[in-house]
């Protein structure tokens, strides 16, 4: 078995790493939700926005979150290595998270993984295999960076990364005709109101 | 008072206080690893689980608070089922090397395993492997073993007071670790070995030395500090492999600090282990006829006034008293245990020690600093006062340059000018001294070593009268001492009697050629350039700048090689027992002078340790009550003067080297620079 590391090495060098304003306004925001002295609470929030305007989360965003917050800088890494959402390596431009948990898997998420990893280049589309996302009625789901794409296949998913390779935002949501989680076809009951 | 009934008997327990420590006060064991008394609960190991009736499923004992009508049963075949399930848990990662690990026979897994362990594994699966970290020159990681209790990361950011390990990853992938991966900046780190309950943190200096059942065990008391704190000397033959921290609540709880843990390699090294005679200008090896002849004639027809006698840090009190004996027959009034000059007085007690003890940091409720840096001066005292400091509701104000002390302080200045400013109530500070119950002053060398020493201690006085700090209930006025022997000094009177020089003034006559001989008791840290061309006696245990400067070496006995008696910072009289034999021909200090007194002509009145303590008693009444602290008289002290502007600043700034055992140990040095690194990366 591979040796186990939170602290992944190889990755790209990043020298330093600040709040741009608009992000740092959006920060102190958040911190302000909480009682003075409790800033700290805004961890997960900040990181967040770090991530966002850096793609990825260097261990100097994470340095500079501390700093910001006045915590010690471990009690940020063990957060931000807790939860799965931090990437603490580099992505592409679209983060494909694709569900594989049963529903999702008996309803084809093979097929729409195979289409992902042949996708993924790590610059425009990175793949990641997660547990069940909380869509199993419209399995199976991939979620593309902050939306959900729904009752994929293995074409429609070709479709989606062919569009978005294009520089275009598909609808996110079911991918077939159907009413966002309602029966496929229309409704079958409660017709009349 | 909650009522509960544990297996069956029912006791009564102190609100509060959780189920495990319910059960132990009825006498019931109760297996845990992350449990502990010091730390903050996690009730993570699940090892102390335990039935509850009318509970669903068996309760964490170690985080259920104690409840009135409670009934635990703690040796139902549920509980025993519960807790094999733990251990089989917790050991399928764990790596079967047991008979490599340097935790092997007193490790708590491997104890418990005994207990609740199967005799085989279900597990075919691989075990994880984790990469060891790099925690500095004195913990070693083996973080395969580790079972994640996080005791280290609760100790590190509780106690210590440096947030530097966490857990990072989830599952599976959980690691305990600095990420960063750079030596924790602790002078407690080497409590981490002791609190890891598996092999995950062993201490590195004593990889692979020897197994712990073949360790003779010696109670002791540690001379590195002023704390006086209790250790354990644990000893293979002749060789000091280790020591490590015992338990006293009223001192050092069950922490030690690394000087006192590791620099003990240092009593390997660098030792005198014969008497030596200075010939045409060269330390030639001598036996001790020679070496007391040497010094015989040369003391033939000095007058007492022109020999003076220096006492040394690390001394025994026993020792002390023989050299003071010895001087008072030789008509010197110059003998002096104050080497770094500080300008305490022997007179009144309650002017010279930590008067409300060190437990009663617990209890004050606003704590002012004065040219101290505790965190430097005694890590254990410090860690009480951050302890402190976490209770809440105690401002902590310092003045002198004062570095991070692990909790804030409110500087308020940096020198006497300060001072007298508090002390004249124009400061917010004084007015929180004022209003607090239990005001703690606390007067390091740092204010008191420098010439305008005695002002500096008047002030204080005054500072510590005014704050109403000294009470009858309440003595808040402390001196923390950075030397080991200088209480006891200080209680034995080894101060310059009628007309006597102190250590200054001994060094000045030297260079005047008005004192011709100087013996030194272990003292080390003089200038020795300053002796000039006096006749120098040095009787210690290492090779350091005394010895070099030396015309006699007199082999003496280092801490662990004799039974001494040490008088601790509180002034609290403590007992030091034999754990090993000193090297070669070196004898116990009391001894040496006994011998030294006989040769001259002025044979003292003590053949046997009992009649040395029996004199003890005689010279000083403190001496007559054991592991108490004695209260001192309150009385005055210092003398009111100028002051300088000077900032205060603390006389250690070094931690890992201040005495010649220090100086000695490889393991020092490597901390040493260690901690040089991390500081040149920040």
């Amino acid at each position: 078995m591979a040796m186990i590391t939170a602290d992944p090495k190889d990755v790209p060098q990043v020298a330093s790493f600040a709040f741009t304003p608009e992000y740092l306004e959006k920060a102190k925001a958040l911190i302000a939700q909480y009682p003075s002295g409790r800033q700290a609470s805004a961890v997960i929030g900040v990181l967040d926005l770090a991530q966002r305007q850096q793609g990825w989360l260097p261990r100097v965003a994470m340095d500079a979150v501390a700093k910001l917050l006045d915590m010690a800088p471990i009690r940020v890494y063990e957060i931000a290595t807790f939860y799965t959402m931090f990437q603490l390596k580099p992505k592409g431009k679209y983060l494909l998270q694709v569900c594989t948990t049963t529903p999702c898997w008996l309803r084809g998420s093979d097929g729409v993984m195979k289409a992902c990893r042949e996708a993924a280049d790590g610059e425009t589309f990175s793949v990641q295999e997660v547990e069940c996302l909380g869509g199993c009625v419209n399995a199976p789901v991939v979620q593309i960076n902050d939306d959900f794409y729904e009752d994929l296949d293995e074409v429609s998913m070709r479709k989606l990364l062919e569009a978005f390779r294009r520089g275009e935002t598909p609808k996110p949501g079911p991918q077939i005709d159907r009413q966002t989680s309602a029966p496929i076809g229309g409704p079958t009951t409660l017709k009349g109101v | 008072m909650p009522k509960l009934k544990i297996d069956g008997v029912e006791i009564e327990v102190p609100a509060g206080i959780t189920v495990l420590q319910a059960c132990e006060m009825a006498g019931v064991e109760i297996p845990r690893f992350c449990y502990h008394e010091r730390l903050s609960i996690a009730g993570n190991c699940r090892m102390c689980l335990v039935e509850q009736e009318k509970a669903p499923k068996p309760i964490a004992s170690c985080a259920m608070p104690a409840a009135e009508g409670m009934v635990i049963k703690t040796d139902t075949p549920m509980v025993k089922k519960a807790r094999n399930g733990v251990m089989e848990f917790l050991l399928i990662n764990h790596p079967l090397d047991c008979p490599i690990c340097d935790q092997g026979g007193e490790c708590d897994l491997q104890d418990q395993a005994m207990a609740f362990g199967f005799d085989r594994s279900r597990y075919h699966e691989n075990k994880r492997a984790v990469p060891d970290k790099e925690l500095g020159p004195l913990v070693k990681t083996s973080m395969n073993r580790c079972i994640h209790c996080t005791r280290c990361i609760r100790f590190a950011t509780e106690v210590a007071g440096v947030e530097e390990l966490g857990a990072t990853g989830r599952g599976e992938s959980m690691e305990v670790t600095t990420y960063v991966e750079h030596a924790l900046s602790s002078e407690l780190s080497g409590n981490l070995v002791d609190l890891c309950p598996v092999g995950a943190l062993t201490s590195k200096p004593y990889a692979f030395e020897a197994r712990s059942w073949e360790l003779s065990k010696t109670e002791s008391v540690d001379v590195l500090d002023a704390l006086g704190a209790n250790i354990r000397v644990d000893t293979r033959g002749a060789t000091v492999m280790r020591v490590l921290p015992r338990l006293n609540d009223d001192i050092n709880e069950e922490w030690i600090g690394d000087k006192t843990r590791h620099a003990v390699d240092g009593l390997r090294y660098q030792r005198l282990d014969r008497p030596y005679v200075r010939k045409a200008g060269k330390l030639a090896p001598a036996t001790w006829a020679e070496a007391f002849t040497a010094i015989a004639s040369k003391l033939e027809g000095v007058d007492g006034k022109k020999i003076a006698a220096i006492v040394g840090d690390q001394c025994d009190a026993e020792a002390m008293v023989a050299l003071k004996d010895l001087m008072a027959a030789l008509g010197s009034p110059n003998v002096d245990c104050r080497q770094d000059g500080a300008r305490l007085e022997a007179g009144v007690r309650a002017g010279y020690i930590f008067n409300p003890g060190i437990q009663g940091i617990d209890q004050a409720d606003a704590i002012l600093l004065i040219g101290t840096n505790p965190r430097l001066e005694s890590p254990v005292l410090n860690a009480r006062i951050r302890k402190r400091y976490l209770t809440g509701r105690c401002a902590i104000a310092s003045i002198g340059s004062v570095a991070d002390l692990t909790y804030p302080t409110e500087r308020l200045g940096a020198g006497p000018a300060t001072l007298r400013e508090l002390a004249d109530g124009k400061l917010g500070f004084s007015e929180k001294l004022k209003a607090a119950k239990n005001p703690l002053i606390i007067v390091g060398m740092g204010a008191l070593s420098r010439d305008d020493g005695t002002a500096v201690l008047a002030l204080a006085r005054e500072l510590a009268e005014k704050a109403n700090a000294v009470r009858e209930d309440w003595n808040g006025f402390a001196v923390l001492h950075t030397a080991a022997a200088r209480v006891g000094g200080l209680d034995l009177g080894l101060v310059p009697g009628e007309g006597g020089r102190d250590v200054a003034g001994i060094l000045e006559g030297a260079q005047a050629k008005e004192i011709e001989v100087v013996y030194l008791l272990a003292a080390d840290e003089i200038d020795t350039q300053k002796l000039g061309k006096a006749f120098v006696v040095y009787q210690g245990h290492h090779g350091d700048a005394g010895a070099h400067r030396a015309d006699v070496i007199l082999p003496g006995a280092a801490y662990t090689e004799k039974p001494g008696t040490y008088v601790n910072t509180e002034g609290r009289v403590q007992l030091g027992r034999r754990a090993n034999f000193p090297p070669g021909e070196a004898r116990e200090d009391w001894a040496i002078l006994r011998a030294l007194s006989e040769r001259l002509g002025k044979t003292l009145p003590y053949d046997t340790l009992d009649q040395v303590r029996s004199r003890l008693v005689a010279v000083s009444r403190s001496f007559a009550a054991l592991d108490q602290q004695v209260a001192g008289n309150w009385g005055t002290f210092g003398k009111a003067g100028p002051t300088s502007d000077a900032a205060f600043a603390s006389p250690i700034t070094n931690y890992y080297m201040t005495c010649p055992i220090s100086r000695a140990s490889r393991t020092m040095a490597e901390c040493m620079a260690s901690r040089q690194q991390l500081l040149a990366a920040e």
